[in-house]
């Protein structure tokens, strides 16, 4: 067997770092650019499984976010001064709602803004798609320490629901055809989105039945207040991960070093507990190689870059809307998400699907 | 081994109990069957077994069960060294994305040192015969694969106990067959104690060492397998026979009942079989010429030529995988041949609009409940007749010729699978379109709902509607089909009355041609009437 799956984690790293990229801008060039960074990767280094097909999925959905958007910012978006393009029956609104207005004079200022906001939301949905079909659920999950038990199971049933919906849609789809209905458009949405929930969520539920039963999660000789006292850690580091994460993205960022360091922290010492109990052991465990630290460091470089870049460049990474113009391509941040293609080229190929 | 001791339990916010004082002991190294009607709460006691009920399900659970020194105070993943329990549909459980990977996977849980695990792996590779399997990705498996993959990846562990659900009622013949030796051998060479329930008892019921039946109540009786397959409306074939000419002991398996069949094979060795039902031959109403198939980038079948008349009902059988759902999609118009002409009366399905295309051909797909989508039976039968244009209580008139008593209230998920094939039967049926196909209808049926299925498609084909069953049920084919069609290596290598085709097969052949051999007999009804 030639070509190896890379460490789950390290994609997830990737992905992040292009992730926290695109919440830092709202360039739409560098945005259009991370959005083809992560097609390029996935292209090359996806490999031939189920799982591994929901990525054109989420480019659709960015594809709706953006068009959304846009419908919106036309219909109630705020009237920003410069080059009208059309202009939409207008609706007085009484003062009370002051702040809001429905139709108007719409701008390219107005235009690009929304774009961008959208087209934002998109490139993570890009990302988020890209970790999702290069790495399997189940990898993940058994990268995942035991302590994370109820974690790791919402995370398995997170993720294996979307491949799971996307091959249920198809069927209920086909089914729909079998009685003559459309199968596609509008109409069809209620009556395909309820089967393929309830569907997908069965299985994701047989799915945590049959981790359960062979034994996912065992604290085998625990006692009870050992057992209480590892949970609390754990749910101590979820907490201030979440806190941390919301820090990072959410602007305070110098508090999110220390609560990541805490979570840190809980979590080893969940570790620890859990360790003493109930041991886990790999069988031919994913290895950590060179091709993994390569785009860890790439991940790395390339969020740290895009933090230098947006201290050192306010404005191309954000650039004003008025006037509306061709936004600039900064250098610093460029090369950051450029770099981010390496791994396209840098990681073992996947290996080939044998069927035989 | 394994202790039911006063077991009562309710699920959350049922109005009886699933399971009512059950006592039942079951010893080390036995085969032990459970029976029962669809949704009586078979798959509730297996459950039961290793804690996921109640602590995956909910509900109330009352007294004990007991596996070795463990009982259902502990949850689900603490059983796993003890019992390994494999669910209905395998491939919803696998978690890892290779075979090998998903064998480690309990063993990675129960922290066993990584060089005993390469050892377990290999030696259970080596004991399923499934070596070729290791590197594979589990998606790719078909499902009897799948099937010996899953009773691996609890094996690995080590328990002393297997609990398995409908373990063969979704493979074919062949492939069934694969995994009972397994289990045989596991109980006999290694002692292990195995639990099953099953609906395909002509299959397993000769290997059972005791059985267990629960009946609608809730409660439980148990003995040994003859006795209690005797007392059973659901007993297999050769149960029925035996029973019917009063042979005591009641045999179980074809071999006692061939034994004791002596007389009767020399008494039936004069007179023929009733001839065969098949209608005169009406007007054609499937052709297909020439047909190629692909799935994917494999081709599954090629250049494939079938007809099919008014009247007939044919039976598509082949080993899973051999392309018979792709053929039955294909002629319902679903989804395209790569070569050929594939024609419903005269025109392709493929081209035509939806409701022309619904006029002339239904499917029943093999989950029937994908057809379903309104909140209740009612208006899911009004929506068919809007649909269709029909006068409204069309459809319903229908579904109570098919089963009686339907509640029009229920949601399409809550009634038993018999029902939900019903509905979706009559839904699909109602514009009365002259083809009718159905993929693997008996899945999950009982016998009663089997015996009601076998004679609403009999009344539909002798209606003049033609009736295509991809099938691996054998016993199915016997009671129900005029015409066989066999599928295998992407050809038709077998095409012609049933009666031909299945009775010298030792795979296909139902259990009264095995008993009555080399007599053309097919099933107990016929032979009774010959006797009688």
């Amino acid at each position: 067997m030639t070509g190896r799956l890379l460490h789950p984690f390290a994609w997830w790293a990737w992905a992040g770092a292009l992730g926290y990229a695109a919440l830092r801008t709202t360039n739409i060039l560098l945005l259009g650019l991370i959005i083809a960074v992560s097609w390029v990767v996935v292209a090359a280094r996806r490999p031939d499984t189920p799982w591994a097909s929901g990525y054109s999925t989420f480019l659709r959905l960015g594809a709706f976010v953006v068009i959304l958007r846009v419908l919106l910012e036309i219909a109630f978006g705020q009237r920003l001064p410069g080059t009208v393009l059309f202009v939409t029956p207008q609706v007085t609104l009484p003062t009370w709602v002051a702040g809001t207005s429905i139709g108007g004079p719409v701008t390219i200022a107005a235009l690009v803004g929304a774009v961008a906001a959208g087209l934002q939301l998109a490139a993570l949905l890009a990302c988020v798609g890209a970790a999702n079909s290069l790495t399997s659920p189940a990898r993940v999950l058994r990268a995942l320490p035991t302590p994370f038990y109820e974690v790791g199971l919402v995370v398995t049933v997170g993720l294996s629901f979307a491949p799971l919906a996307t091959v249920g849609a198809r069927r209920v789809r086909e089914a729909r055809r079998l009685r003559g209905r459309p199968d596609r458009g509008l109409a069809s949405v209620r009556g395909v989105a309820v089967p393929v929930l309830e569907g997908a969520l069965d299985q994701a539920l047989a799915l945590a039945a049959s981790m359960d039963s062979r034994g996912y999660g065992r604290r085998g000789s625990l006692g009870v207040g050992r057992r209480r006292s590892a949970a609390a850690a754990t749910v101590t580091a979820v907490v201030l991960t979440g806190a941390g994460a919301y820090a990072l993205f959410g602007g305070s960022a110098a508090l999110a070093p220390i609560a990541l360091l805490l979570a840190a922290l809980a979590f080893g010492i969940s570790v620890v507990i859990v360790r003493t109990g109930a041991p886990r052991t790999r069988y031919r465990p994913d290895p950590w190689l060179a091709a993994e630290w390569i785009t860890a460091i790439i991940a790395a470089v390339a969020a740290a870059a895009f933090t230098v870049a947006a201290r050192l460049d306010p404005f191309g990474l954000n650039p004003p809307l008025v006037p509306a113009r061709i936004p600039p391509l900064p250098a610093l941040a460029t090369g950051a998400v450029l770099l981010s293609v390496l791994p396209a080229v840098l990681t073992p190929a996947p290996p080939p699907e044998d069927s035989a | 081994m394994i202790g039911f001791e006063a077991v009562t339990f309710t699920y959350p916010g049922a109005p009886a109990p699933t399971l009512r004082d059950i006592d039942l002991e079951i010893a080390d190294g036995e085969l032990f069957l459970v029976v029962g009607a669809t949704g009586q709460g078979k798959t509730t006691m297996l459950r039961a077994v290793n804690g996921l009920v109640p602590h995956f399900t909910g509900g109330e659970l009352r007294g004990r069960v007991r596996v070795d020194t463990l009982t259902t105070t502990s949850p689900p993943r603490e059983f796993a060294a003890v019992v390994g329990a494999v669910g209905q549909n395998p491939a919803n459980g696998f978690v890892t994305d290779r075979v090998e990977d998903e064998l480690a996977y309990v063993m990675e849980n129960l922290g066993i040192p990584a060089a005993t695990m390469r050892r377990r792996v290999e030696d259970t590779l080596d004991l399923l015969g499934i070596t070729g399997l290791r590197g594979r990705s589990l998606a790719t498996l078909s499902s009897g694969e799948a099937q010996r993959v899953a009773i691996g990846s609890v094996l690995t562990a080590g328990p002393r106990t297997l609990v398995l659900d409908e373990p063969t009622s979704a493979l074919d013949p062949a492939a069934a067959e694969d995994v009972l030796a397994i289990l045989l051998r596991l109980v006999d060479d290694l002692g292990l104690t195995v639990l099953i329930a099953e609906h395909r008892l002509e299959r397993v019921a000769q290997y059972a060492t005791g059985a267990a039946r629960l009946d609608a109540d809730g409660r439980l009786c148990f003995g040994a397998a003859a006795e209690i397959l005797a007392g059973s409306e659901l007993a297999p074939p050769v149960v029925r026979l035996g029973r019917a000419l009063g042979w005591k002991p009641t045999p179980v398996s074809v071999r006692e009942a061939r034994q004791r069949a002596g007389d009767l094979r020399e008494r039936l060795a004069g007179s023929n079989p009733p001839a065969p039902s098949a209608p005169s031959p009406g007007a054609e109403v499937l052709r297909l010429g020439g047909v190629t198939l692909r799935y994917g980038t494999r081709e599954v079948l090629r250049s494939v030529d079938l007809r099919v008349h008014e009247g007939e009902i044919v039976a598509l059988m082949g080993r899973n995988g051999s392309g018979k759902s792709t053929l039955l999609a294909t002629i319902a118009g679903m989804r395209p041949a790569a070569a050929g002409s594939v024609s419903v009366l005269g025109a392709d399905p493929q081209r035509a609009d939806a409701a022309e295309r619904i006029r002339r051909v239904a499917l029943v797909p093999s989950d029937p409940g994908w057809l379903l989508y309104e909140r209740t039976v009612a208006a899911e039968c009004a929506t068919a007749d809007r649909e269709h244009s029909l006068t409204p209580g069309t459809t319903r008139a229908l579904l109570d010729r098919i089963a009686p008593g339907v509640a029009g209230d229920h949601h399409p998920r809550d009634l038993s699978e018999g029902q939900r094939l019903a509905v979706a039967l009559a839904v699909v049926c109602a514009p009365g379109p002259p083809l009718v196909l159905l993929d693997e209808p008996t899945r999950g049926l009982d016998l009663p709902a089997k015996t009601r299925l076998v004679a609403t498609l009999s009344e539909l084909a002798a209606a003049g509607h033609a009736v295509i069953c991809a099938t691996h049920d054998v016993e199915l084919v016997a009671e129900l089909a005029h015409r066989a069609v066999v599928l295998a290596d992407r050809e038709i290598v077998a095409d012609g009355a049933a009666r031909d085709v299945v009775c010298h097969s030792p795979v296909f052949a139902p259990q009264i041609a095995k008993v009555l051999a080399p007599l053309p007999w097919l099933t107990v009804d016929e032979v009774l009437e010959a006797t009688a």
